[in-house]
């Protein structure tokens, strides 16, 4: 396999997703380039999180094409398939640990399956990986039930970088933390991509995170990507569900905060 | 991806230069190589990382066994901002906590377990205790008998499980008719099989088999309802709300049971019956009427009452240690999963063990 020649890590064309009778997309197309992070939104029931599933291929899709990383995932062979999911790691909404096991096992379950790996190395790895996401060596041992609510998603964050994947996706991963927690969240994984060179799919309800950490924005609605640009433009979409979503209280305050937060980095730019 | 090139490490005058992918994939080597080498290097020696292909997070902590992070040459923005991200998060492994394998831990685990099956015990009667008071409360006012949910609950556990109660008596009667024919033949009484079927299932084999099943399958059904609940704070909401979950929850569940029991170890007697019937009919030449007849001869009634007066009792533990299984759970899937299977478990447990002490019961009062 080369090198994708094109700059797109994802790219979705003709995207047809329905249960039953109920069309969830319909001619939906969506790329995401390389290295940038991509903040999907849409309403409760706009099938974002069925178009995560869809591009991972936990969801057949009715028609349409996905392709990631040059691979057309709906015609691939089931090696070409594996190989491509190694190279993606997903964020489950609630971390989706698996419970029978400590957080570094859990890590290390990918790198134990697919590598055959001395046990201290492995373990090594593991810590390096937790300690990555944020966390303290000592919760490598813990168990999920352990955890706090933060700590979860940054366990799930440190399982889903295990194998260094080149796309990440996140699935509303600052829902249910304290602004502080969130905050906090959303550099962690600024600094992961800028370090570790990821592409990130991000759905969020988060207007923060959109306003902090996002390159370009996706709109989910009318069962299709009604608009995907950097955020200044999609605010000026002229479309009365866009217009609510970032004019209402809650996105002006967003807005606000995140210009505030810019110029007083452009004050002192030492700060990072 | 370009194909994969062997990740190599050389000595290059003074330090080393490092060439090849740098990958998980390539770990275990890289590993072993820096461990032949480390012996020999200097203290100060640097390393040049120009050669290097691929670079993930797991090769760059390597690069980081290696040398310092000042050490380390031939690095473009992007990588030396992967090796400072590394460096400066990695801490020093913590060690393995102390393994204790010795006698006194196995002792101190047997305690803990004996202790444990005491608490159990006592939390069982405490709940029993808390139900029957419950019951007192609710049943003599009508309102709280919550109807929809006690139909609910028939359904589930009494008409839900009647071909599986029937088939399987019915199945264990001509078992025990074929054994009982076997047996007798050879005293050439084949003829009081009719007693050994009549006997063992108004006594004993009705109310038993059905037991073992209803703890099987509505034990465990009321475990991981009231378990899933619980992990999922509904019980907390139910508290908060001004109700009682005894009442809510466990009322229709025992109320359901007790009626459904002896309802359904009636038609296992009958299954059970019917079948040792069957095989007397076809192998051994009694007929029904002469089958009917011995079992009227018998005193049937006496052992029928016996046999139903048992499973109200049943049906009231394993109500209770089903619910209070499920009361038990905490947080996890996993901790359903851990408590139906004790609900079954002990309710199984204890429907003999009560079996076994009315038998003795019954034939100390010459019943």
């Amino acid at each position: 396999m080369n090198a994708p020649a094109a700059e797109n890590v994802i790219e979705v064309r003709n995207l047809r997703n329905q249960f039953g009778a109920q069309v969830v997309h319909d001619h939906l197309d969506l790329d995401v380039r390389r290295g940038e992070i991509m903040g999907v939104v849409g309403g409760s029931g706009s099938g974002k999180s069925v178009l995560l599933r869809s591009i991972i291929g936990l969801n057949r899709p009715a028609a349409g094409s996905v392709k990631l990383l040059g691979v057309e995932m709906t015609t691939a062979s089931d090696a070409q398939r594996a190989q491509i999911e190694q190279r993606c790691g997903v964020l489950f909404q609630n971390g989706a640990l698996f419970s029978s096991l400590s957080v570094a096992d859990n890590v290390m379950v990918p790198m134990r399956e697919h590598f055959r790996m001395p046990a201290a190395l492995m373990q090594r790895f593991a810590d390096l990986k937790i300690a990555l996401a944020g966390l303290p060596t000592n919760a490598g041992a813990k168990y999920p039930s352990e955890l706090s609510g933060g700590m979860v998603k940054r366990a799930a964050l440190a399982r889903a970088i295990a194998l260094d994947p080149d796309i990440l996706f996140l699935d509303e991963p600052t829902a249910g933390l304290d602004p502080i927690g969130a905050a906090a969240f959303d550099q962690l994984i600024l600094t992961l991509r800028e370090s570790l060179g990821l592409t990130v799919f991000l759905i969020t309800h988060d207007l923060d995170t959109l306003y902090t950490i996002c390159d370009r924005v996706a709109v989910l609605s009318q069962k299709r990507v009604l608009v995907c640009d950097t955020l200044d433009k999609v605010e000026r979409y002229d479309d009365p569900w866009v217009q609510e979503y970032f004019q209402g209280p809650r996105g002006r305050s967003a807005e606000c905060a995140a210009h505030k937060a810019q110029s007083a980095h452009a004050i002192a730019p030492g700060g990072a | 991806m370009q194909a994969a090139a062997t990740a190599q490490l050389e000595r290059n005058g003074n330090g080393v230069a490092a060439s090849g992918d740098w990958t998980l994939a390539a770990a275990p080597r890289i590993a072993a190589l820096i461990a032949q080498l480390r012996a020999s290097l200097p203290a100060q020696a640097r390393v040049d990382a120009r050669g290097i292909g691929r670079l993930d997070t797991a090769g760059a902590r390597l690069l980081l066994d290696l040398a310092g992070d000042d050490r380390i040459d031939g690095l473009d923005a992007n990588r030396r901002a992967l090796l400072d991200a590394v460096a400066k998060v990695d801490l020093a492994p913590e060690p393995a906590p102390p393994r204790d394998n010795s006698l006194v831990a196995l002792l101190a685990r047997t305690g803990a377990a004996v202790e444990q099956i005491g608490r159990d015990a006592l939390q069982l009667v405490g709940f029993i205790g808390l139900v029957l008071a419950t019951l007192a409360r609710c049943v003599p006012d009508p309102r709280r008998w919550r109807p929809t949910s006690l139909a609910f609950h028939l359904e589930q556990t009494g008409l839900d499980a009647v071909p599986i109660v029937v088939l399987l008596n019915f199945l264990v009667g001509a078992v025990v008719a074929f054994l009982g024919a076997t047996v007798l033949k050879d005293f050439g009484a084949t003829i009081y099989t009719v007693e050994l079927i009549g006997y063992s299932f108004l006594r004993e084999f009705g109310v038993l088999l059905t037991a073992i099943l209803i703890a099987g399958r509505s034990g465990s059904a009321f475990t991981a309802q009231i378990g899933s609940m619980k992990s999922r704070e509904e019980i907390d909401a139910i508290r908060t709300l001004g109700l009682d979950p005894v009442e809510v929850l466990v009322m229709p569940r025992l109320l359901a049971l007790l009626i459904a029991m002896p309802l359904l170890t009636v038609l296992a007697m009958l299954a059970g019956i019917v079948g040792g019937g069957v095989v007397a009919a076809l192998s051994m030449d009694i007929s029904p009427t002469l089958f009917v007849t011995r079992l009227h001869d018998l005193g049937a009634t006496k052992h029928f009452w016996v046999g139903i007066s048992k499973a109200p009792l049943f049906a009231f533990l394993i109500a209770c240690i089903g619910c209070l299984e499920g009361f038990k759970v905490s947080g996890s899937a996993e901790s359903v999963g851990t408590h139906t299977t004790s609900s079954v478990v002990q309710s199984i447990f204890v429907a003999i063990l009560v079996d076994a002490l009315a038998a003795i019961f019954y034939m100390e009062i010459n019943v």
